[in-house]
């Protein structure tokens, strides 16, 4: 078990596991710390995934493929902006609503483009960059990804220092806490927000551009899997810090690699689904245990409307 | 930027515009999704007619129309009386498969008992088993202060994944050639069907007995009075005097029963065992359904009819005109977004200035 | 009750006469009118602020004071009317224009975030919104600068929640002060302090007037505005109905100006004369939550025991736990002898009617219908329910018999309880409570935020239940009120209770209120 743990392969894994669930997290916490609760996150991964792989596949180069899954994400964002935000409609079920319509969206555009197909079209995706292969200890488990992990890795820093040093990202912080004293400083609260659930957005597109352009190389149905509640959980675990997000998804991501390990490596002891529940389970064990001291956004989940207390 | 969007409650909503809201809704969303149907290359009208005629258009049509409610009558319960509650439960798939599992264990030949016994058994059992998977989050909310929205998501997962493990082991039946399939039930407890040369099932009772109870427990009792309470505002049912924890706790039960009892109809009504991919989405589509009747149990019957038939109707119209049964789920996920913004519209007025 | 006007210490310096007062016009309003449909808030208002100036304005709830303060800060847009400030029209709709040109507001909810530091609060706005690089090491210089001069001394690195109520509400000023404001409009800015943190705070408006600041002070506490105001402006129903002169105004003379007639206040007659005192409510060494360490008091029948203290002592957890909302830690609620079970169940069985503080949120579930929320106490009994139906024309009854005794507005028992306006539905709450002639009544700031008429309303309703023997608790951050009703006073200060007195003068419950008076009883 232990060298299982020690071995380059096990850490490769991990990362590879936890890139688009970093992507997802940050998503989703940008949109928490503003105020709103983005359950699209799901179907944006669904929409981020197909969009960025068949701009590909008609030729696009892989970086525009993310763009194209970014800007895919960036658009179910601000429809759930212009719902949640404007017309302060129930976050829950808008969010249920958008998850429904991006991936059935995605579907529906799949077989339009493919209608029939015995195995689904493939692309070239990205290789891995070997840059960090001479650097000792981590370096080959960095080397050994793609360029969409480095950059998930290179945007939690990114995103703490937008957050903390920055005065969007206080106005950001300020909207999820006390939308009146935004307000009052005549800085549009409709505007901060709707910003950052397109910016949030757009990671959960890249989320899911990482599943089509760099783990495989084709869009499967049901290929999201339910990462995208996953995010949803950890970013309650990480209590809403970038920091502690990147912490919680490689937490949950090692626990992930472990139970494919040993799956694999004690085939037959339990049957493979105990091992597949494993992740759901630990999720909601998580929740459970940070739930009572979790310091949620004050502003969560409320609409603010101008005027009113 | 001076002006902004705000939204002023009506103080009194004509009941034309009430009644004229859902309408309004569906032709919104019919409007837009025709172009999803340009972009395939058919005709809107056509297909939107064939869609129709698949749907409704013959005894056939009506029938696999109603075939396909009766689940999404129960799933659209089992949300709206959440729902109302303010309780989250977006996990009625996977209820839906436990139920539809205990169903099969108890009536799948491991007991023998006469079948007089092994009906009302297997019903029950399923109820039990959807109610006690929704227990885990509703005790983990009221509890430990944990979501359920996330909870239920992802014990959908977990259920499918269990039914998986069941039907590949202990429950599997040996004579379905590697498929992962459960036992049959016997033909005796099976729903009877209603009419002849169709698939519609006893079940469709059920469900509609349930909705018109449903309607009377909200609207006539202390428990649906507490039930909109703890709804409308915990706290203030809470300084009342309402056990708000217990409230939450029976609704989840109740809720997880009615999700449970879909999937005890679809095993015993229409197919007579279990696959994994008995419901394509049932659960969710309750959640749509439920919104879509305004929470309301009557109005649940008359949604899920709808969604069923765009359903059943977008199958029949796609093998014609070959435009992607997908259709049907963007129709089902588009009239659920424009209905809310639809009842939004007339709470509220919206003004700019 | 003439302390606070004591505590301002400088006699108003004769102020500049009218017409250089007028060349030297800070801001000036011109016919300023807006309507909300058939409601004019604002009726052609004119007024102009001096530099170096208090000016106080006056009014009732409802009288347009706040829509006013909202059109100057570009809020609302008047109907009519225009505004200058230093001489320059500000441009109307525009809450950034009003920041820029110098006005500062602290409003009496105030618009801090509890979890972020006082640095980010002061911060927010401050800076061109895609900076990539927030200044915040000049930014603290300069808030510490500033609080320096004004002598207001703050942590930039606290967290708001850390802070008392005075100490944010100097984050609030510092954070109008650091905007460059000129003009401040404080808004009611001694609800929520104790006498003598009132009086720090009028020691800060007079740092800030003597360096030239002009101050609009709005308030409902005639005492206060005569004592820190040059000239008080009043409105009544939207008009100005006066702009007077400070020094040539009785406090008689301005409670007439702002309510348009004579105010009739509840007296509170002789305690009710029983040989021997009965105890009704008995609470020993209570403690509840965080925030209640220690209460103990009787409540007799026929008195009302008034409960004293700055927001945030510990009130909040007492009225809960003698609501039922809340467990004791600690010590013991009996209700006529009897322990009564922690449950507000089991304290509305036990005959206990509570008034709570957030009417709204708390007192009534604001989508159910008035006729629900009318028997939401008492849905359980065989009265309104029978195996567990609902008897609706039972309810909708006492739904009526409500409404009719207690005065309650309302377009129809069946019309959502939110339709209505807050002093309604403090009216249905209160007649909820006392239609069945309770023993013991629990009121949390019951008067919090309505009208005069309604408080009046209110204040006698609890007298008439007190004379005929009920034993009422009233929890009030409200000194008049308290001073006005209740028979003893007890002071709550960081969760201890103090004894009870008939006799404070308003000097020693303030200090009490500070936590420097006599220590808490053990």
């Amino acid at each position: 078990m232990l060298e299982l743990i020690a071995a380059a392969p096990f850490w490769i894994a991990v990362l590879r596991i936890a890139t688009p669930l970093i992507f997802g997290t940050l998503g989703v916490l940008l949109c928490e710390r503003a105020g709103v609760l983005n359950l699209g996150i799901e179907g944006i991964m669904v929409a981020g995934a197909f969009s960025g792989w068949l701009a590909v596949y008609y030729g696009a180069g892989l970086w525009t493929g993310v763009l194209v899954s970014a800007c895919a994400g960036a658009a179910f964002g601000l429809l759930h902006g212009v719902l949640t935000v404007i017309l302060a409609l129930s976050q829950h079920v808008a969010g249920l609503g958008i998850t429904l319509l991006a991936t059935s969206l995605s579907y529906y555009a799949y077989r339009v483009n493919f209608p029939k197909v015995n195995s689904p079209p493939t692309i070239t995706p990205f290789g891995e960059t070997h840059l960090f292969d001479a650097v000792p200890g981590i370096g080959t488990a960095l080397g050994a990804q793609t360029p969409l992990t480095l950059l998930a890795l290179a945007v939690v820093p990114l995103i703490a220092y937008v957050l903390y040093r920055t005065p969007a990202g206080l106005a950001l912080r300020m909207v999820g806490e006390n939308p009146a004293a935004v307000e009052a400083q005549g800085i549009s609260v409709t505007a901060v927000r709707i910003g950052a659930i397109a910016a949030g957005s757009a990671l959960m597109g890249v989320a899911g551009a990482f599943l089509t352009l760099s783990a495989f190389n084709a869009f499967y149905f049901n290929m999201v899997n339910g990462r995208g509640w996953i995010c949803v959980a950890l970013v309650v675990f990480a209590s809403w810090r970038p920091g502690k997000a990147l912490l919680g998804a490689i937490l949950f991501a090692a626990f992930d690699a472990l139970q494919l390990r040993l799956q694999q490596s004690s085939a037959g002891v339990l049957p493979y689904q105990v091992y597949l529940m494993m992740p759901y389970l630990l999720s909601i064990v998580a929740l459970a245990l940070v739930a009572r001291k979790a310091a949620y956004p004050q502003a969560l989940m409320k609409p603010y409307r101008k005027g009113e207390r | 930027m001076p002006k902004v969007l705000r939204l002023e409650p009506r103080l009194r909503v004509p009941a034309a515009i009430v009644a004229a809201a859902p309408m309004a809704a569906i032709a919104v969303t019919l409007l837009l999704c025709s172009a999803l149907i340009v972009w395939a290359g058919a005709p809107v009208g056509r297909a939107y007619l064939l869609l129709f005629d698949g749907a409704f258009g013959s005894r056939f049509a009506i029938t696999e129309t109603l075939t396909r409610a009766t689940p999404l009558i129960f799933t659209g319960l089992a949300a709206a009386v959440a729902f109302r509650a303010h309780f989250y439960n977006i996990g009625a798939e996977g209820q839906l498969y436990i139920g539809a599992l205990a169903a099969v264990a108890i009536g799948g030949g491991a007991i023998p008992a006469p079948p007089a016994v092994l009906f009302p058994l297997m019903i029950l059992a399923g109820m039990a088993a959807g109610a006690l998977l929704l227990l885990v989050p509703a005790l983990a909310k009221t509890r430990l202060g944990v979501d359920e929205v996330v909870t239920t998501l992802l014990l959908n997962f977990v259920a499918l994944l269990f039914v998986s493990l069941m039907l590949d082991g202990p429950m599997k039946d040996p004579t379905a050639l590697g498929w992962p399939q459960s036992m049959t039930l016997p033909s005796e407890l099976e729903f009877g069907k209603l009419l002849e040369r169709s698939r519609v099932h006893s079940g469709l009772i059920l469900a509609l007995v349930l909705a018109l109870a449903l309607w009377v427990v909200n609207d006539r009792t202390t428990f649906g009075y507490e039930m909109r309470a703890v709804g409308a505002n915990a706290k203030a049912a809470r300084f009342a005097g309402i056990s708000v924890d217990a409230v939450m706790l029976e609704t989840a039960l109740l809720s997880g029963a009615l999700a449970g009892l879909a999937g005890v109809g679809e095993v015993a009504g229409r197919a007579g065992y279990l696959t994994l991919d008995m419901s394509p989405g049932y659960g969710y589509s309750g959640i749509v359904i439920a919104m879509l009747a305004g929470l309301n149990p009557l109005g649940v019957v008359v949604a899920a009819v709808f969604v069923a038939g765009i359903i059943v109707g977008a199958d029949s119209m796609s093998r014609a005109v070959g435009v992607p049964t997908y259709l049907a789920d963007v129709i089902v996920a588009v009239s659920l977004l424009s209905m809310l913004v639809a009842t939004m519209l007339v709470r509220y007025k919206v003004r700019w200035s | 009750m003439g302390l606070i006007l004591h505590m301002a210490a400088p006699s108003p310096s004769p102020g500049p006469s009218l017409s250089q007062r007028e060349g030297g016009a800070v801001l000036r309003l011109s016919g300023i009118t807006k309507r909300f449909g058939a409601l004019v808030a604002n009726d052609d208002i004119s007024l102009d602020l001096a530099r170096g100036e208090v000016l106080g304005l006056l009014g009732e709830n409802g009288a347009g004071k706040s829509t006013l303060v909202s059109i100057l800060f570009g809020h609302y847009v008047a109907d009519a009317g225009s505004i200058e400030v230093f001489g320059q029209p500000l441009p109307p709709g525009q809450p950034k224009a009003a920041l820029a040109a110098g006005i500062g507001m602290v409003h009496q909810h105030f618009t801090l975030a509890d979890n972020l530091s006082v640095l980010d609060n002061v911060l927010i706005g401050t800076e061109p919104l895609w900076r990539p690089l927030s200044h915040r090491r000049q930014a603290r210089e300069r808030l510490l600068q500033t609080s320096r001069q004004f002598g207001l001394t703050v942590d930039p690195d606290a967290r708001i929640a850390e802070l008392s109520v005075g100490e944010r509400q100097r984050v609030e000023i510092l954070k109008a002060l650091y905007r460059g404001a000129r003009i401040l409009i404080l808004d009611e800015p001694t609800a929520v302090l104790t006498p003598q943190e009132s009086e720090a705070l009028f020691a800060t408006l007079r740092t800030l007037i003597a360096d030239g600041l002009s101050i609009i002070f709005i308030s409902h506490k005639l005492d206060e505005v005569l004592a820190v105001s040059r000239r008080v402006a009043v409105l009544r129903q939207g008009k100005l109905v006066a702009l007077r002169e400070a020094g040539e105004l009785s406090k008689a003379e301005l409670a007439e100006l702002m309510v348009g007639h004579r105010v009739d206040v509840p007296v509170r007659g002789p305690a009710s004369s029983q040989s021997a005192p009965v105890t009704l409510l008995s609470v020993s060494a209570l403690a509840a939550g965080d925030k209640l360490a220690r209460a103990s008091f009787d409540v007799q029948r026929g008195e009302i025991f008034g409960v004293a203290g700055v927001s945030g002592n510990g009130q909040a957890q007492l009225a809960d736990a003698l609501c039922g909302l809340l467990a004791p830690a600690g010590g013991e609620i009996r209700v006529a002898g009897r322990a009564i079970a922690a449950t507000p169940r089991a304290f509305i069985a036990a005959g206990v009617a509570r008034v709570p503080e957030d009417r709204a949120a708390v007192g009534v579930i604001g989508d159910l219908a008035i006729w629900e929320n009318a028997v939401s106490e008492h849905y359980r009994e065989p009265a309104f329910s029978h195996l567990g139906w609902l008897r609706r024309s039972a309810a909708k009854s006492e739904a009526r018999r409500i409404v009719e005794r207690f005065d309650v507005r309302c377009s129809g028992l069946d019309a959502p309880t939110r339709s209505m306006s807050g002093g309604n539905i403090q009216k249905l709450i209160l007649g909820r409570a006392l239609l069945n002639q309770p023993e013991v009544i629990v009121a949390n700031q019951p008067t919090w935020g309505l009208d005069i008429g309604a408080v009046s309303y209110i204040h006698s309703q609890l007298l008439a239940a007190r004379n005929r023997g009920a034993a009422v608790v009233l929890i009030s951050e409200d000194l008049d009120e308290l001073f006005a009703i209740a028979d003893r006073i007890a002071v709550m200060f960081h969760g201890h209770l103090s004894q009870a007195r008939r006799d404070w003068t308003l000097a020693e419950i303030g200090l009490a209120m500070a936590g420097s008076g006599e220590p808490a009883h053990a």
